[in-house]
């Protein structure tokens, strides 16, 4: 009888570039093929009420920044002793607390761009797009990739917004940033852009322009 | 080390607690350490719009926030009356405009900010009067400056809570707020006559001292605008009565 000794190999783990193609991917994506707004049709809401001028827009955009990012590194740095039957709570709890420091930091430091946002930053709390990302993505990874991917979906909805703020501000107002561009001599703001109407239509053109672009068809 | 069981009750409720805990605390340092700065940039928005009343709407232009508490320092006197127009003695720094507009009219505590000019302080430019009351969907108020005649509007600065965006919010466009400058106020027996906004828009009323072109779509806003005015106006009347020439 013989006995086999079989060597133990120890398989060592590759670790993955800081950068690699897959982490990559996770900023690039929700950019285009996998936008929270255009494909996922999330966070509308706030895109259609935040983006009347570009000041306000850019501000918001950092602010859903920050909080994506920050409570996706919270979760996913939490996510194996979450309790599986309080994990929304808990998600919540962690959103909130950081939409909250958000909103005193603006009253504190920028008081009339924070007035001019309203009730819209303390919904940031409520915008699909965060509580999305926590359970789809945040729960099961680490949390690395999650900031990436944090980055890559509000970077996504920044642009998206930004884009309705530009033609907003410019064609509502003839202004972009408050900076008068286009001449009141030849120009007479169209009040209907400043109106949330405007910005569902505009929304609207972007979807229909990326979805003829990726041929992507819903489910 | 033993597994810790995720799913018992005991370490949900702990859990929560810890969380709750965690963050509560955060939270309340976070709003304790920007409280004064908060306060600042309130004082600082109602030092503007005095003086964007007082001293015209591009007066700030160009103006840092530490400048412009420095100008309100030298060149605003504040005053309070009661709605007799006598004076009396009160904390501008406490006195809340919306507080006192919950009490009745006679109650009233008022705050007159006399600003002088900027080159020469001591020489009255204008009489800036904060108003409020209600609009569409809720409150409105604005600073009213009156010239040193007493008579003529040289500024307006209006404000709001939750006007639609696109309609009644235009209250707080320059351009609007350029509508009511150099209208007059009526004097009569015991009241005063504001200068109303007008029903459409586009209208020329350069030659209508008491009418002022309205915004179109905006009406309720208007009309609480013009109760406002002249609520308050007359309110203001027997200390405006004094500094009539």
């Amino acid at each position: 009888m013989s006995t086999e000794v079989i060597d133990k190999v120890e398989v060592k783990k590759e670790t993955e570039a800081l950068f690699s193609k897959k982490r990559k991917s996770l900023v690039s994506n929700p950019m285009d093929s996998d936008n929270p707004i255009t494909i996922q049709v999330l966070g509308i809401c706030s895109a259609l009420a935040v983006t009347i001028a570009l000041q306000g827009t850019l501000i918001m955009a950092f602010a859903v920044m920050f909080v994506v990012m920050m409570a996706n590194v919270v979760i996913s740095a939490l996510r194996n002793t979450i309790p599986n039957r309080i994990r929304i709570i808990v998600q919540l709890v962690v959103v909130a607390t950081l939409v909250a420091t958000v909103d005193q930091t603006l009253r504190a430091f920028a008081y009339e761009q924070s007035k001019a946002l309203s009730v819209f930053v303390g919904l940031i709390i409520t915008n699909c797009i965060v509580m999305g990302r926590l359970e789809a993505f945040a729960m099961g990874n680490k949390p690395w990739d999650s900031l990436l991917d944090g980055f890559g979906n509000s970077l996504g909805y920044a642009w998206i917004i930004i884009a309705i703020a530009f033609v907003r501000e410019l064609l509502g107002a003839g202004k972009l940033l408050g900076f008068q561009v286009l001449d009141k001599a030849w120009y007479t703001a169209n009040g209907f852009f400043a109106t949330p109407a405007a910005a569902c239509i505009i929304l609207g053109v972007i979807i229909w322009i990326l979805r003829a672009r990726s041929g992507y068809v819903e489910d | 080390m033993s597994k810790l069981n995720r799913n018992s009750n005991g370490y949900i409720f702990g859990y929560a607690i810890l969380l709750t805990l965690v963050c509560g605390t955060l939270l309340a340092f976070v709003s304790e350490g920007l409280k004064e700065k908060q306060k600042a940039a309130i004082l600082v928005e109602k030092q503007k719009f005095i003086l964007r009343a007082g001293l015209g709407a591009t007066s700030l232009n160009g103006l840092t926030d530490p400048m412009i508490t420095e100008l309100y320092n030298q060149v605003v006197k504040v005053e309070t009356i009661n709605s007799k127009g006598e004076s009396v003695e009160a904390d501008e720094a406490k006195l809340s405009i919306f507080k006192e507009y919950k009490k009745p009219a006679a109650e009233r505590t008022l705050p007159v900010y006399v600003v002088g000019k900027k080159d020469n302080p001591s020489e009255v430019e204008s009489f800036v009067l904060p108003t409020y009351g209600n609009g569409l969907w809720d409150n409105i108020w604005a600073y009213v400056a009156i010239d040193g005649d007493a008579e003529t509007i040289e500024g307006i600065v209006f404000d709001h809570k939750g006007e639609t965006p696109g309609l009644g919010a235009r209250i707080t466009d320059a351009e609007i707020q350029e509508r009511f400058v150099g209208k007059k106020l009526a004097y009569e027996a015991s009241s005063i006559n504001a200068p109303d906004f007008q029903k459409g828009e586009g209208n020329n009323f350069d030659n209508e001292p008491q009418k002022v072109d309205g915004m179109s779509g905006a009406t309720i806003t208007g009309t609480g605008v013009n109760a406002m005015l002249d609520a308050y106006m007359t309110l203001y009347q027997p200390y405006l009565v004094t500094k009539k020439k």
